[in-house]
């Protein structure tokens, strides 16, 4: 694990370098056009100022988002594996009508609408008649989780929008801070958001850790969860309410629209380097906390860099980091399993090509090796005359093979013994096939093919106890009859049928 | 009604007719193409691409250098597909789940299109707000002329975008319709359900492009996913769904208008956004088609398990008296009897014996029922169901005796002549159930 956290932290880095690099290639000073863009480069001290977190300012920014990062990356792990990550969408937009009426109410009783609390409890009961509202489009209409999302998400932004058109009339009504709600207004967090994201945040945490073993049974297996009698519609509810508090610190801190990527992105990625939800939560927490500080610290070092935004991109870089180099399910790794796996069938075939040809000919009984035609094993498979020299080459270079005259092969030793376990597993199966699957004997040979590459030794020693009641060390008959025609040196095998048919 | 005259007064049939006009324009548009995002499960792409068109607004800015419309809407369109294909991408490379995948993709492409925007803040005016709530209320100062006619640019190019989805809709339904319920069935019939996916998705982008001038980016989505749905709630075939959907697009649209005027108006504040009363009206639209759909409706799937469960608690009652009636034919049952041994409550008890009796099926005297003869015709039947059933589960199904008498208690409400006739023929050799009763025929022999 500790590796996986230098990991990050070094590839976190990777937008600065980016940055940096494109900062001093498109600085040249146009001054006040239009086009100008450029984000001047920060000095020294303005790099000392943010890692040291001199400023008041800074440190509350960062201890706040990092914190909230936490807590999203670890709740989000929960709703990403129970395959509502874009739960944290649709609530956050469903919060808006409750901050707008929240407002109007407040104002209306004399009260300063803008408050903190006044605005949070709108959003948190609009959340939760979001939450409410979907699970009864889920669970009583035939539409599917997608479809009441979007109903939900748009009807509720909807009349948020149209409040929000009428708050803008009211005489006592500032509109205006309502839209940090939106966009999220994280440069301007003082010391008691901090604390609230903090205290929510970590209140959140807490629960879910208390609930580990419920919360995880019911994204795995929630039939299974409600047959031991848990219940499961309470915990549903829990797991949403969650999503619902995260969302609602996390509105100030990077806004209604961003705040969702805190609570899929960070998971998302985790879920690329581990298979255990411990370790996910764990590495999704890192990674929000991770993005969070970054991304808040860029944003207090560039100027122009609104730190909503900043912090999503961090993120995202790090699932693409996570999605190309994760191991074990990121893409690279996987296409090298997969190159390495091909590798061996290959080889495989090879082998047993070369040993079928050997036995067809009678050539096994002495222990002299002797050689094969390429030309003949080149008949043997659909392979290309290329691709079989290839495979040829490799096999020579692991010691398996020797070349004779340029145009044969001959085994080494270890060919022959390696040569001789694949062909008796792959009878072995064969034999499988025919008796307890009933395969007619004529198809097994392909069957066989495909699943001799990937045989555990357990399974082995277990077909050979089922099948023969000799020692393994003999290697069994073909249990089909073997289309490789005697002395066809010249390609004179008819195409149809192949021999390996 | 005085309030709402009243808000009416200020009505402008110049400006609130192209408003609506345009509303109508928008909202069928995004609904014919929401059909297919509804039944591919895509409904949250919608909200993917017109949050992720942000950055390709950007961009053409930056490259185009100016605030005109063409290239803001290539760029728009561009970012919008692409949206579409990395969350493709993503889902099956990455092998991550659907949902996740679009979350990823379009929150940053979203926060790649805020920053972007925000370094142009400086020195233009590219205001997030406008592209967000929509400014359908602006729509008819913008105009052009044709043919001498002052029509709203708006208008005219959501006319447009509307002929494209009408004509993709109309000329590829089979294709859509297969794509979107089999695609492996559409591949095999030789198109390519991945290309007319890609159409379908360019189409989305387009109009949630051109869209979200007048309704908004994000209510878009609105129109995109509730008329459809609410179709949906309404018929189980595609044609009709794409019909009622369209309807119900141009319901939302001009009741949206008319309450964004008047509702504001019954608590004493002027018009809001018509964009966001539009999404309103389209979810109360949703709310209704969900309970009174014909076939799928909450209230009438309710209703229908009601009556059924009275239909069944009817037949228990007389069922009962006939057993009664067959141990010791001059007990008459009392309800309070009847409702110990069925375990029913008194309210819906008491209301079907006096419907029983209205039916001439009993007959109460001082509250103790007797049953007539069409009542014991109708009892017999079901007594006979019942013990039919009961043979065949211990002859044929094998169950032990001790376990037959829910089954077949659950099974005589709905066995008709025909099955208990098949079930006779099973069981011609004996007249008697499981338990020793007799099983009754058919017609009472005189």
């Amino acid at each position: 694990m500790r590796l996986f956290v230098m990991v990050f932290l070094l590839m976190s880095l990777c937008p600065f370098a980016a940055l940096c690099a494109a900062d001093s290639a498109g600085a040249p000073a146009s001054q006040k056009s239009i086009t100008d863009r450029s984000i001047s480069l920060p000095e020294w001290k303005d790099w000392k100022r943010v890692f040291f977190l001199e400023d008041y300012n800074t440190r509350i920014v960062i201890l706040g988002t990092t914190l909230l990062g936490m807590s999203a990356g670890m709740i989000g792990s929960f709703a990403l594996l129970r395959k509502r990550a874009l739960m944290g969408d649709a609530l956050s937009h469903a919060t808006l009508p409750g901050i707008a009426l929240a407002f109007i109410l407040a104002t209306s009783f004399g009260l300063n609408g803008k408050t903190l609390p006044v605005l949070l409890s709108g959003a948190a009961i609009s959340g939760l008649l979001g939450i409410a509202s979907i699970l009864l489009i889920r669970n009583l209409t035939r539409l599917k989780e997608d479809a009441a999302l979007g109903i939900v998400l748009s009807v509720f932004f909807g009349a948020g929008v149209a409040l929000l058109g009428i708050v803008q009339q009211m005489q006592t009504g500032h509109a205006a801070g309502l839209e940090s709600f939106i966009y999220g207004k994280t440069a301007s967090m003082v010391a008691s958001d901090a604390w609230l994201i903090g205290s929510a945040g970590l209140t959140c945490m807490l629960i879910s850790i208390c609930l580990y073993k419920e919360l995880t049974l019911l994204c795995f297996d929630e039939g299974f969860a409600h047959s031991r009698g848990f219940p499961v519609v309470l915990l549903d509810m829990i797991l949403m309410g969650l999503v619902v508090v995260v969302t609602i610190i996390g509105l100030q801190a990077v806004g209604l629209i961003l705040m969702i990527s805190l609570l899929v992105i960070p998971p998302a990625a985790a879920r690329f380097w581990t298979e255990k939800i411990f370790y996910l939560s764990l590495v999704a927490t890192i990674l929000g906390a991770l993005s969070g500080m970054i991304g808040s610290a860029m944003s207090a070092i560039f100027p122009n860099l609104p730190s909503g935004a900043m912090i999503v991109l961090v993120a995202t870089s790090m699932f693409l980091v996570s999605m190309i180099f994760g191991v074990p399910r990121g893409i690279l790794i996987r296409k090298l399993r997969r190159y390495q796996l091909n590798r061996k069938v290959d080889r495989q075939h090879l082998l047993r090509s070369i040993y079928e040809y050997l036995e067809a000919h009678h050539m096994l009984t002495d222990d002299t090796k002797h050689p094969v035609p390429i030309a003949d094993l080149y008949q043997m498979r659909s392979w290309s005359l290329a691709a079989l020299q290839n495979i040829i080459q490799r096999a020579r270079q692991e010691d398996l093979l020797q070349t004779v005259d340029g145009d044969q092969v001959r085994f080494t030793d270890l060919g022959l013994t390696e040569a001789a376990r694949i062909v008796h597993e792959h009878r072995l199966w064969e034999l499988y096939l025919i008796t307890y699957a009933d395969v007619a004997s004529s198809k097994v040979d392909r069957d066989a093919d495909a699943i001799e590459h990937v045989l555990e030794p357990e399974v082995i020693s277990e077909l050979e106890t089922l099948l023969t009641q000799q020692s393994s060390t003999e290697i069994l008959a073909s249990p089909h009859t073997l289309q490789i025609k005697p002395g066809n040196s010249d390609a004179s095998v008819p195409e149809s049928g192949g021999p390996d048919s | 009604m005085n309030l709402l005259t009243e808000a009416l007064s200020q009505w402008n049939w110049y400006l609130d007719g192209w408003i609506i006009v345009a509303g109508i324009l928008c909202s069928v548009a995004t609904a014919l193409l929401g059909n297919f995002l509804v039944l591919r499960k895509m409904s949250m792409l919608g909200d993917a691409i017109t949050h992720a068109i942000l950055p390709g607004l950007a961009a053409a800015f930056f490259i185009s250098e100016s605030r005109s419309s063409l290239p803001m809407f290539v760029g728009a369109v561009i970012a919008g597909i692409l949206t579409a294909l990395f969350t493709e991408w993503i889902r099956g490379f990455g092998k991550v789940d659907e949902g996740a995948s679009m979350g990823v993709v379009f929150t940053s492409l979203f926060a790649l299109g805020l920053v972007m925007i925000v370094q142009a803040a400086d020195h233009v005016d590219l205001d997030p707000g406008c592209v967000l709530y929509g400014a359908i209320e602006l729509t008819p100062l913008d105009t052009v002329l044709i043919n001498g006619w002052e029509i709203p640019r708006v208008v005219v190019v959501l006319s447009i975008v509307l002929l494209i989805n009408l004509l993709f809709v109309v000329c590829f339904l089979k294709e859509l319709k297969l794509s979107s319920f089999d695609p492996a069935l559409a591949t095999t019939t030789g198109f390519n359900a991945t290309l007319i996916h890609y159409a379908l998705m360019t189409l989305v982008a387009i109009t949630a492009v051109a869209s979200f001038e007048t309704v908004g980016n994000i209510l878009v989505v609105a129109m995109f996913v509730v008329p459809p749905a609410a179709a949906y709630m309404l018929t189980d075939r595609l044609g009709r769904m794409i019909v009622l959907s369209v309807i119900l697009a141009i319901i939302a649209a001009v009741t949206g208008h008319i309450s964004a005027i008047t509702v504001p108006h019954w608590f004493g504040y002027g018009s809001t956004s018509t964009a966001g009363m539009m999404a309103v009206t389209a979810g109360l639209l949703f709310v209704l088609a969900a309970l009174f759909g014909p076939r799928h409706g909450i209230l009438i799937v309710f209703i229908r398990r009601q009556f059924l469960a009275w239909k069944i608690l009817a037949e228990d009652i007389i069922a009962l008296m006939y057993r009664i009636e067959e141990r010791d034919p001059d007990r008459k049952p009392d309800a309070r009897y009847l409702r110990e041994i069925l375990f029913s409550r008194a309210l819906p008890t008491g209301l079907l014996l006096r419907f029983l009796t209205n039916q001439g099926q009993i007959t109460g005297t001082n509250g103790y029922y007797r049953l007539t003869e069409t009542g014991r015709d109708q009892a017999r039947q079901l007594v006979r169901s019942h013990r039919l059933w009961e043979h065949y589960l211990v002859e044929h199904a094998g169950m032990s005796a001790e376990t037959i008498h829910r089954q077949a208690e659950r099974l005589e409400h709905f066995t008709d002549r025909q099955l208990r006739e098949k079930l006779n023929e099973d069981t011609i050799e004996t007249d008697q159930d499981p338990h020793g009763s007799p099983i009754p025929p058919e017609e009472q022999t005189p």
